[in-house]
């Protein structure tokens, strides 16, 4: 009886383990067998992934040859990952927090840079079942009211917004991401969640933006920079340069993205 | 099976490198994990008042859920091993999905059944029932995941002890309760036994299915596993700590649950 069951229990944990390293394997592959192609690697924080593909796209027309590869997850997340020597070019945080560690790590190949501003905004179901109509009213009784964990920049930014407008938000979970948060507010789970303004943009009809007057007051800057040590330090400083300008400015802000 | 048992023929030389290389890559990971922890803080960083939090939601919530799979779990794998009806065959493969279904993709499916706008929710709601950022939530998603577990642990332990002595305590007279306890039961412990303990062990590292469907708040649902993926970012060393101390629970738990011994 214990066969079946002992391989049943260790199947799961090999294949997590194995397959991981198939990934990788992929990845080496492709830098190796570069026929005249040159990859970029950008990692960049998850709120900018759907303006950084398009940025990626325009950056491959305006460049024959080149080929960019993302990397998006939370900031945090990504610069530890840099930090433990992943083979990085770029480097787009939505906080200066995560870009200071970058810094103070030497692992900046020039000075950071900001390109883009970001503010809060409530998401509601499309519905909006409990009225939602300030950031006063998230802490209404009995709402449920979703958040980001103050750990992750947009949590960090909500509390600073609670506390500046002195109210006491009873959330029923902190999220680790906008996107936690945003599936909550989709599913109907909870009544309301705070996140970015391009969320709200980008998570079109499946939610209802609820914008408030104190919003600019809590502005969070997302700064950019080359990675030190990259192959590509070249290619790297001109996809920086190519972010900030008039293309990639244009794509920020018609997803909602404030200039910095 | 049994320990100690000599063997005949020996093994083609060439087979131990890739049973090495194979120990090496479940080994090494935790070698680096291990290589990684802050011994002088170590004790501080685990006893902190989240920590401590955490750890006790997490063995508080494991335990109920080890109750219902043995409260559902048993009598399921009696129905299994004991019985044939129409489709059984693939009853048992739907009861044992969880085993290899992506746990996100059951706290996806939780989240549609008892979730506020679920195929439960309104009739939940309507007895006054909320179960979605609640302490319950995680409970039903760590028996979600782990009652298979002990499902195949038991069926299986039930399928080779076999039915004689059953068949004879009934001869004697013996109802079908009393032959279950006084009998079935004696004879399977051990199955039983280490299929808990794993539904025990899958409940306590349970973390796809309770973020999505459960949510992540201190003391209420955010178990262990939520909580050291919440600190790695801000406090890497408290994250290595925890999870050391939850390889330290599961190392316990295979040595009890290992089959072989005690087990038939």
């Amino acid at each position: 009886m214990n066969k079946p069951l002992r391989k049943l229990v260790l199947l799961p944990a090999v294949l997590a383990l194995v397959l991981p390293l198939a990934a990788c394997g992929g990845d080496d592959d492709g830098e190796a067998g570069n026929g005249g192609t040159t990859t970029l690697t950008v990692y960049a924080a998850a709120s900018l992934t759907s303006t950084f593909e398009q940025i990626g796209d325009e950056f491959e027309k305006a460049h024959d040859g080149v080929e960019v590869e993302f990397s998006f997850g939370g900031s945090s997340d990504l610069v530890t990952q840099i930090q433990e020597g992943a083979e990085a070019d770029v480097f787009a945080s939505a906080d200066t927090a995560n870009m200071d560690k970058l810094v103070d790590a030497d692992l900046a190949g020039e000075d950071p840079r900001d390109f883009a501003t970001n503010t809060l905004e409530i998401a509601t179901p499309p519905d909006n079942p409990a009225e939602v109509a300030s950031f006063q009213d998230l802490a209404s009784k009995g709402l449920q009211l979703v958040v980001c964990a103050p750990e992750v920049p947009c949590g960090a930014a909500t509390q600073t917004m609670a506390d500046n407008l002195g109210v006491t938000l009873k959330p029923v979970s902190e999220e680790q991401s906008v996107t936690d948060v945003l599936a909550k507010v989709t599913s109907g789970e909870a009544d309301a969640g705070v996140v970015y303004r391009t969320d709200v943009t980008a998570a079109g009809d499946a939610v209802h933006g609820v914008t408030f007057p104190e919003s600019g007051d809590v502005v969070n800057t997302y700064p950019i920079a080359p990675v030190d040590g990259s192959d590509e330090s070249d290619l790297a400083a001109q996809f920086v340069e190519f972010v900030l300008g008039d293309t990639g400015q244009q794509i920020l802000q018609d997803a909602g993205f404030g200039q910095p | 099976m049994a320990p100690g048992r000599q063997r005949h023929v020996g093994l083609p030389g060439w087979i131990f490198v890739p049973a090495v290389l194979g120990a090496a890559l479940v080994m090494l990971p935790l070698a680096g994990m291990v290589s990684r922890v802050d011994w002088n803080s170590f004790l501080s960083l685990v006893t902190s008042d989240s920590a401590l939090t955490a750890l006790w939601l997490s063995l508080r919530t494991s335990v109920a859920s080890t109750l219902l799979c043995l409260a559902f779990g048993v009598p399921m794998a009696l129905v299994l091993a004991r019985t044939s009806f129409r489709g059984q065959g693939v009853i048992r493969s739907l009861v044992l999905l969880p085993l290899v279904l992506p746990p996100v993709v059951g706290g996806i499916a939780l989240l549609y059944t008892f979730g506020r706008r679920g195929l439960l929710g309104e009739q939940l709601d309507a007895i006054g029932v909320q179960i979605a950022f609640s302490t319950i939530a995680v409970v039903l998603a760590q028996t979600f995941v782990s009652l298979p577990f002990l499902v195949v642990s038991l069926e299986g332990s039930l399928r080779t002890a076999g039915e004689r002595y059953e068949v004879v305590a009934a001869s004697l007279g013996a109802r079908p309760t009393t032959v279950f306890r006084r009998v079935t039961l004696p004879l399977v412990l051990p199955g039983l036994v280490s299929g808990a303990v794993l539904s025990f062990a899958r409940a306590l590292g349970e973390f796809g299915a309770t973020i999505t469907f459960a949510g992540s708040l201190e003391g209420t649902t955010r178990t262990l596993p939520l909580y050291i993926y919440n600190l790695r970012v801000t406090d890497p060393d408290a994250a290595v700590a925890m999870s050391l101390v939850l390889v330290l629970v599961a190392v316990l738990v295979i040595t009890f649950a290992r089959p072989g011994r005690g087990a038939l």
